[in-house]
């Protein structure tokens, strides 16, 4: 694997030892010396057009545990307030010696471009493009989903898992990426949203649900992945009020009880709280956002390894 | 290519004991002892040295297994791997003596991840190492303390050693 850009990339076997590997880095999580030599002499750049504050922390830390450079860069304050283009920016960094881009922008189809022309040699990872896909924040989900589900989850799938993705399903890369790499592993996944922003073409009619209630009846999901609403991305008015959403598609006390108590609750942050999801769900036991935020280091260590550690490809 | 047997499994058998008690004897005794093996048939020997030296001190030796993949030297001329399990004992290494188990040493670089592994973990008060087959051709100044069989061998060799743990026999074989 020389580029991570889409979780589609990924083939059944490909996913689950993607995942062994992620859960061999999270042991080093836990001792007494954070770090390995594996990486070192390496450069990692991460190019964030958009603003992050997980994403890029967890990409750094995760290739500072393996002992690689990081350079940060944030568009804000930078030459690209002055109008540099993407390919010059990126061809200036990599005439610095980056061995990874680690790349956030939204314009979907950014990473694709970066690492399909020949602009730069680097490895490109797609760390989120526009409305398009962000694979490694669906390997940290199908990771914590994978713990929440096994004892011993090496070597396993998500084989019949019921998910239930809810909120903005057009223009989340979250869902999208987690469409394509959940279904790969096994897993069921079905969508809820406004009938605005929840398109039938991603998982087929019979896959959607336009009222929350309705869909944890008919699903009895395993996993519910709220979603932000973002409202950097909502051009046009797809529905009433917030407090329609909230009331309508919201996660809260009520919903949370009409799920199994084993039902684990996703949010890829940052959240709106009282908004998609109100404080009470957020911090019961049945969310894991925080095991998905500590998942998201691992995950990035085993991508960071698997693209940056072996002979260089030449494709 | 030819194959020529070593090692059998009763000859197998014998170094296994025979590194067992040198280890009893250097360390004066169980007490204080780790055995670390490097995966894979390493950790199987760490293994079986521990249960012949519960057997003859009745001293339970604590187990565990080093995985040197991420520290390795050669991992930008060698296509990706992906590591193998460490678990080191809950109780530590700092301060016990730790015996690194492998089956075949070479070159060496094998052994040099390892004491850098064994650094992330803890200080260590000693690091000594046994080994199956100690084959020569050493690139690094180490040296093994504890060796099953010496086997001067030709770098175009191959030397397999088998378990039946993973290899269903016990043998060691040199393939040419």
């Amino acid at each position: 694997m020389r580029h991570l850009l889409s979780a589609a990339d990924f083939s059944h076997d490909e996913a689950v030892a993607m995942l062994d590997l992620a859960e061999d880095m999270a042991e080093v999580n836990d001792r007494e010396v954070k770090k390995l030599p594996t990486l070192r002499g390496k450069t990692v750049v991460n190019l964030f057009f958009e603003d992050s504050t997980r994403t890029r922390i967890s990409f750094e830390l995760a290739a500072k545990r393996l002992s690689a450079d990081v350079i940060n860069f944030a568009a804000k304050g930078s030459s690209v307030s002055k109008g540099e283009s993407l390919k010059d920016t990126a061809q200036t960094l990599e005439a610095m010696g980056a061995d990874a881009i680690v790349l956030r922008h939204s314009s979907s189809g950014s990473a694709f471009r970066l690492a399909h022309t020949d602009w730069v040699d680097s490895s490109i990872i797609n760390a989120g493009d526009g409305s398009h896909e962000h694979p490694t924040q669906a390997l940290l989900d199908a990771m914590t989903i994978r713990q929440s589900l096994n004892q011993d989850v090496r070597g396993k799938d998500l084989a019949g898992v019921r998910v239930l993705i809810v909120g903005d399903i057009s223009h989340s890369r979250v869902a999208r990426s987690n469409l394509l790499l959940l279904t790969t592993l096994g897993a069921e996944v079905h969508v809820c949203g406004p009938a605005t922003l929840a398109p039938s073409s991603l998982v087929g009619k019979e896959r959607v649900h336009y009222l929350l209630d309705e869909a944890i009846r008919q699903v009895q999901p395993d996993v519910v992945m709220m979603l932000r609403v973002q409202q950097e991305r909502m051009t046009a008015s797809f529905f009433p009020t917030e407090r329609e959403y909230s009331r309508v598609w919201g996660l809260n006390k009520s919903r949370l009880s009409a799920l199994d108590d084993k039902t684990i609750v996703l949010h890829p942050g940052p959240m709106n709280r009282g908004l998609e999801i109100d404080a009470a769900s957020a911090d019961s036991k049945n969310s894991k956002v925080l095991h998905q935020v500590r998942n998201g280091v691992s995950v990035r260590m085993a991508v960071l390894y698997s693209l940056l550690s072996g002979e260089k490809e030449n494709a | 290519m030819s194959k020529r047997t070593v090692l059998s499994a009763d000859d197998l058998s014998r170094a296994i004991t025979r590194i067992s008690h040198e280890i009893l004897e250097a360390n004066h005794g169980a007490e204080n002892l780790v055995l670390l093996g490097i995966p894979t048939r390493g950790v199987f020997l760490a293994e079986r040295i521990s249960s012949v030296i519960k057997k003859h001190s009745g001293h339970e030796v604590q187990v565990g297994s080093l995985d040197v993949t991420l520290y390795r030297d050669d991992l930008a001329k060698q296509p990706t791997r992906g590591p193998g399990v460490t678990s080191v004992p809950s109780t530590g290494i700092t301060g016990s003596t730790v015996v690194l188990v492998d089956d075949v040493l070479y070159s060496g670089r094998t052994v040099r991840a390892a004491l850098d592994a064994l650094n992330d973990h803890g200080r260590p008060k000693a690091v000594l190492l046994a080994v199956l087959v100690d084959r020569g051709h050493r690139e690094l100044p180490i040296r093994a303390d504890f060796v099953g069989k010496n086997l001067p061998t030709s770098s175009v060799e191959h030397i397999a050693v088998k378990l039946t743990e993973t290899d269903g026999v016990d043998e060691v074989v040199i393939e040419s």
